[in-house]
């Protein structure tokens, strides 16, 4: 029974994702070259499309870094504190997984629009949110924000306090029990949570477009691009942008792939 | 080095943990808290580390308050109960945690280690990561680890509460040995009373938070200060409304009358555990107790259910006043 269903049943599996994943994203690999490299190459160097590319790397090299010290933070804070609220605080951090990003995004302008909230305040001080880069950087930061604390908390909760306090012991002061046992301890978890931060901001559509006003060369990212590049007719143009996006997309998880094999074959050990 | 606990308190929440204790362990020994678990021992263990803050009371080591001292500034070596291996770092960066903190010199740190290493049998397992270790192994691995900073006490939770019992009693004997070498003053927190009057010099019995007794284990089996100690630390059973051993009593079949002070009985059960018979016996007077005697004497006896016999203490051992106990 189990040889006569084992080849069919990878056949599917593999259908499954061939059809869903590697046919389409190869199409469009395809589509991008396939008047050579020249072409492509001017549809990626025209202005609009390298603003884009840089705009999201920028945005991405904001967010990212932001979600990771504060996902790390509340990861402490609720593996290792017990304070009134602490539930809310874990159920608020799901938010942005539950609620579309359509939703964030008209969130967010309600409070830092020029109408909303914060935005008198702001723009009495020259600070424009909404329809610039802050704004998107903010819309980014909200939508990719459970993503570390999903990764980190719960490999805090399962090493426990025991290995932290030993390092107390020994002498070890806040900052190196941190930095020497904590962080080695949480790295692969963080390092997938970063690496889904990542992915989710650099791929992130529907909030930006909300609070960016994707305007063409100053608020436009690559997602936003290649949406324009597909209403204006140009297909080349969004052909090259999704290949920049998914370029950009392997870059990082190859990087961290590389870097959590080859600092740490000890997680071989302890994690099987 | 002398470690002093005065007037300890703690509560969790509703639960007290430890009520007003005060107990002086001397300079080198070997000293335990035996209780039932939940009984404070460990969260005493915990606040003479500075792991856990004192309600009330004060810790001092060496005649310096550390009351509010931060652990890492204490000086104190504290093994957990499941040793907390740094998981990420090799044996030997393990035991050099200590010594890397305190920056000392590249050379003294892999001097001091290959001493340690040695000392705890695990030099060929420097290069391991705590996971490929066996349980006995990695405990040893604590210990060097927390031996490495030199410190004033070593504080041990639990040594060998993980263990299996061949490796549990092999550890045993060689932390004894180790403690002979290095003098260094341990406290040791253990539930299983045979373990304690093993290893420990001294014994300090803590129950429901507060601390029922301190002595040797001689001292405490012989002349309990009351009733748990006592029922804690051995085999008890109640004769003519007395606690006593098992084996103080004696059996009579009694063909020339029964001896003064004996009391009559029916043998109820006779079960033979190797070189220790039990023999359960139902007192005339209502009750029952029960009567440990070596498997020479029970076969003199010729016992079987049913059979009338006689019960006697012997060589009772005089119970001094309970003032005189040394309750420090």
């Amino acid at each position: 029974m189990r040889t006569r269903w084992r080849l069919p049943l990878r056949l599917a599996v593999l259908a499954y994702v061939g059809l869903l994943v590697v046919l389409p994203v190869s199409t469009v690999f395809y589509r991008a070259f396939q008047h050579g490299l020249g072409a492509a190459w001017d549809a990626l160097s025209a202005p609009d499309a390298l603003h884009a590319l840089w705009l999201t790397l920028l945005v991405a090299a904001v967010a990212v870094p932001l979600n990771t010290v504060f996902g790390v933070g509340v990861s402490l804070l609720l593996a290792r504190h017990r304070f009134p609220g602490a539930w809310l605080l874990d159920a608020l951090v799901d938010i942005p997984l539950a609620v579309s990003p359509v939703v964030i995004g008209l969130a967010l302008i309600l409070v830092y629009g020029k109408t909303g909230w914060f935005g008198n305040w702001l723009a009495a001080r020259g600070i424009t949110v909404i329809f610039s880069l802050p704004g998107i950087v903010l819309a980014s930061a909200a939508v990719s924000l459970p993503y570390v604390v999903r990764e980190v908390l719960p490999v805090l909760q399962e090493i426990g306090t025991e290995q932290e306090q030993a390092a107390r012991t020994l002498g070890a002061g806040p900052l190196a029990v941190f930095r020497r046992i904590t962080v080695p301890n949480i790295r692969r978890g963080l390092a997938y949570g970063v690496t889904l931060t990542t992915a989710r901001v650099l791929g992130e559509f529907g909030a930006v477009a909300i609070v960016s006003g994707a305007i063409a060369g100053k608020t436009q990212t690559l997602t936003l691009f290649i949406s324009a590049s597909i209403d204006d007719l140009d297909p080349q143009s969004a052909y090259v942008g999704a290949v920049a996006l998914c370029l950009s997309a392997l870059i990082v998880l190859t990087v961290m792939t590389v870097t959590d094999r080859s600092r740490h074959a000890w997680h071989r050990e302890t994690m099987l | 080095m002398s470690i002093h606990v005065e007037g300890i308190s703690k509560r969790f929440g509703d639960a007290i943990a430890l009520d007003d204790v005060t107990l002086e362990v001397p300079s080198g020994s070997l000293t335990a808290l035996l209780g039932p678990s939940g009984g404070g021992k460990s969260t005493l263990l915990r606040i003479i580390a500075g792991l856990d803050a004192p309600d009330r009371g004060s810790i001092r080591i060496e005649g310096e308050d550390l009351t509010v001292t931060p652990a890492r500034h204490r000086g104190v070596g504290f093994c957990f109960q499941h040793y907390a291996p740094f998981r990420h770092l090799t044996v030997r960066r393990n035991v050099a945690f200590g010594l890397e903190i305190r920056r000392r010199p590249k050379t003294e740190i892999a001097r001091r280690v290959d001493e340690l290493l040695e000392l705890v049998g695990l030099s060929h397992l420097g290069d391991r990561y705590p996971a490929q270790l066996s349980g006995g192994q990695r405990q040893r691995m604590a210990l060097a680890r927390a031996l490495a900073i030199e410190p004033k006490v070593l504080l041990l939770d639990e040594p060998f509460g993980a263990l299996d019992a061949q490796v549990r009693h092999q550890l045993r004997l060689w932390l004894r040995q180790l403690h002979g070498t290095l003098q260094v003053t341990t406290v040791l927190v253990t539930h299983d009373q045979e373990e304690a009057m093993e290893v420990a010099d001294r014994l300090a019995v803590v129950n429901q938070g507060r601390l029922e007794q301190v002595g040797s284990p001689a001292d405490l089996y012989d002349h309990p200060a009351n009733e748990f100690v006592l029922t804690f630390l051995g085999p008890a059973t109640r004769l003519g409304g007395a606690w006593v051993r098992p084996h103080d009593l004696v059996l009579h079949r009694a063909p020339g009358g029964p001896p003064p002070g004996a009391l009559e009985g029916t043998v109820a059960r006779v079960t033979h555990l190797g070189f220790e018979v039990k023999v359960d016996v139902d007192l005339a007077a209502g009750g029952t107790c029960w009567v440990q005697l070596s498997r020479g004497t029970a076969a003199e006896l010729d016992l079987r259910a049913g059979q009338r016999v006689w019960v006697a203490r012997v060589a009772p051992v005089p119970r001094r006043p309970r003032q005189e106990l040394s309750r420090i």
